[in-house]
């Protein structure tokens, strides 16, 4: 015979404990329109270091919330805090914060103070999980801080009609290292992602669509890894600037499209790897300056108006098993000297043959025409595009090469287009036939 | 006028070659939009395709057209008429039935399949070409009597523009690499009215992205209204001038 009695008493005594357990991490301080508190900087105000506040639906008219102690701050059923353009939101100036599921918005350009919807600075072990940022100057902006999570946040900006200097950031990164800044939205911004002074740093699968700038900028960087992205319709694609021991891949760089953009911009990159990235249709797919060291491999460069301008002064960088097609100019060159390697690419162009039918062509491919290097050298001469005599002395000079830079030839051009994810075989029995990789020469 | 317009269009239609070339021009601007996936891509086949074979055939036409109809120019002559109208009657027949094949050949496809303004202007530009190098077909027939000279001196000039024009100016730029050609470019662009027709088309493309600075300054200078207005007043002259010389030419010479 059971005894209903012990077994609310056994009930209670659990119930008992989980509330016990609940206050072991702190209270729960609920913020709504008709609770003890309501308003969210007199919650922040009055909780203890560990606790948590709560913030119920509805539109909150605040602006300067500090957060000088250790807090969770949880919006439920989408609750909206206005600034109403009188300054930041929230400032983060301690370890161990969390904000999650928040709407915040209208932060007005501030040229003096970079205002931002949150900025954390001098913390380590925050998150930022979850939030929606509208209209503000600056998303989320960290500084001199560390251990970071940016984790499936919405920032939108409204850069119509704007000029770049009177936008911000969405996400702004200085001299913060071990962040990981993924699954975010970023839109509308003057750069999507920037990054500067960022070590040991990852972001991926992060969409950065319609941005005034840069999609995604970093300086002084070293050691990050960029996967998954999605880089679309940014004024001026992607730029990663002086910066060491950069893995890029798996990337989209899709519709960067106009008189000034790239798809890439690479400026003093040393020892990186820019794999498996989809390069459609941008105006200049990759653009290199001074760059060293690279591994190019595996990427598809489709429709692009240049696929790669590899300037002279890039040294030791290998191209290995992309794919080019549909491009207006494969690649192009500013000199004669080509200190670069390229082999196993597959160029739509190529139109050589394979005799012993090994899946390599037999005559080598000159990517550079030279209509190309004319242009580069005499930028007025893109006047005769499409005329009817380039393409004439273009074919000329592909069987009687004079011009265009001795080196830079892709001895064993492949006759089919690469299926990245299924040919993997037949890369490895490249790799065993062909005498020596890049890096050994 | 209008009487000898008609005879010489009526005279056109039965050749049969118009018909020819309409049913050319259609079955290419159809099968170019079907491939290229996308209209923009299909007006820059088409603008290859226009800028090449529609001046060789409208001077090879022309030409051609002249020295079989001289029998008729003469009987005409004989008739109290002034040769002047005798003259612009023909040019204005053979040139007005090569636009019409144009129009119905390209036009109607482009309206089908990329209506808007760039397509407009691929048919205005092939329009003004086809008046342009009709003109200088007539220019060299009335310079020689002998057939096989006039036709030979009407494929030199379609030689000149289509291709050797744009050799000499590659030369010229590569040659003066270190000024700034900007402008100089602009002004030989000018002096070719293939060139010129292609510009006008390119630059109302995606395609202008890639022709950076120089395509910039173009397009502030082609974008407006006025600039549009400038650059087929240019072509309007390119087929003035040919005809009023060669007219001037025909009135006063002995036939």
């Amino acid at each position: 015979m059971k005894n209903p009695n012990k077994q609310i008493f056994l009930l209670a005594h659990i119930l008992a404990l989980m509330l016990w357990g609940q206050t072991a991490f702190g209270n729960t301080l609920k913020v709504c329109k008709t609770c003890t508190y309501s308003s969210v900087k007199q919650a922040v105000q009055k909780a203890r270091p560990g606790d948590t506040v709560l913030i119920d639906g509805g539109t909150y008219q605040e602006s300067g919330i500090e957060i000088n102690k250790p807090l969770r701050l949880i919006g439920q059923n989408n609750p909206v805090i206005d600034s109403n353009y009188k300054g930041q939101i929230l400032t983060i100036t301690v370890d161990n914060v969390m904000v999650q599921g928040l709407t915040l918005k209208n932060i007005a350009t501030s040229y003096i103070r970079d205002d931002a919807a949150i900025r954390v600075f001098r913390a380590s072990n925050v998150r930022i999980l979850n939030n929606t940022i509208l209209n503000t100057y600056y998303g989320i902006y960290l500084q001199n801080s560390e251990k970071i999570t940016i984790k499936d946040n919405v920032v939108k900006g409204e850069n119509a009609g704007k000029t770049e200097s009177a936008l911000g950031n969405a996400i702004h990164l200085y001299y913060t290292d071990e962040v990981e800044i993924s699954g975010n939205n970023v839109q509308g911004h003057r750069d999507g992602i920037y990054l500067e002074v960022v070590k040991n740093s990852k972001v991926h699968r992060n969409s950065s669509i319609n941005n005034q700038r840069y999609g995604l900028h970093f300086m002084f960087s070293n050691g990050n890894t960029y996967t998954y992205n999605i880089f679309r319709h940014n004024g001026a694609g992607v730029a990663v600037m002086y910066t060491d021991d950069v893995r890029m891949e798996y990337n989209t760089f899709e519709d960067n499209w106009g008189a000034a953009a790239y798809g890439l911009l690479l400026k003093d990159i040393r020892d990186s790897v820019i794999r498996n990235n989809i390069f459609r249709r941008n105006t200049t797919a990759i653009y290199m300056e001074s760059s060293s060291r690279l591994d190019i491999k595996n990427n598809d460069f489709e429709r692009n108006g240049w696929a790669i301008k590899l300037m002279t002064t890039c040294v030791d960088d290998t191209f290995r098993l992309n794919n080019f097609t549909g491009n207006s100019f494969d690649v192009s060159t500013n000199g004669p000297s080509q200190l670069n390697h390229f082999e196993n690419n597959y160029w739509e162009k190529y139109t050589g043959y394979d005799l012993d039918k090994n899946g390599v062509g037999d005559v080598p491919y000159r990517p550079v025409s030279l209509y190309a290097m004319l242009v580069e050298r005499v930028p007025p001469s893109v006047m005769l595009m499409r005329s009817f005599m380039v393409d004439l002395l273009d074919n000329m000079e592909k069987v009687l090469p004079s011009i265009i830079p001795e080196n830079l030839v892709d001895e064993k051009p492949l006759m089919k287009r690469i299926k990245h994810d299924n040919d993997k075989e037949f890369a490895q029995v490249l790799r065993q036939t062909t005498s020596a990789p890049g890096r050994e020469r | 006028m209008n009487k000898i317009i008609k005879y010489v269009l009526l005279d056109i239609v039965k050749s049969r070659i118009i018909i020819a070339y309409t049913v050319f021009l259609l079955l290419l601007s159809i099968g170019l939009f079907n491939l290229g996936g996308s209209p923009d891509k299909g007006i820059l086949s088409l603008l290859n395709l226009v800028l090449l074979t529609v001046p060789l055939i409208s001077i090879v036409f022309a030409t051609t057209h002249f020295y079989n109809s001289y029998e008729f120019i003469e009987l005409l002559v004989a008739q109290p008429i002034n040769r002047k109208k005798i003259f612009m009657s023909e040019y204005l027949g053979v040139a007005l039935s090569l636009s019409a094949a144009f129009i119905v050949g390209v036009g109607i496809p482009v309206i089908i399949f990329s209506s808007g303004l760039t397509g407009f202007y691929l048919v205005l530009t092939g329009v003004f070409i086809t008046f342009i190098f009709v003109a200088m077909a007539f220019l060299a027939s009335v310079i020689t009597r002998d057939k096989a000279k006039g036709i030979g001196i009407a494929l030199l000039l379609w030689f000149y523009f289509a291709l050797i024009y744009d050799g000499i100016v590659l030369f010229i730029l590569y040659a003066f690499g270190d000024y700034p050609l900007e402008y100089a470019t602009l002004a030989m662009t000018a002096l070719n009215p293939i060139d010129l027709g292609r510009i006008i088309v390119l630059l109302n493309l995606d395609v202008s992205a890639l022709m950076g600075y120089t395509g910039a300054l173009y397009k502030s200078i082609f974008g407006s209204v006025w600039g549009i207005a400038a650059a087929f007043g240019l072509l309007l002259l390119w087929a003035l001038i040919p005809v009023m010389s060669s007219r001037r030419i025909f009135s006063r010479r002995d036939l």
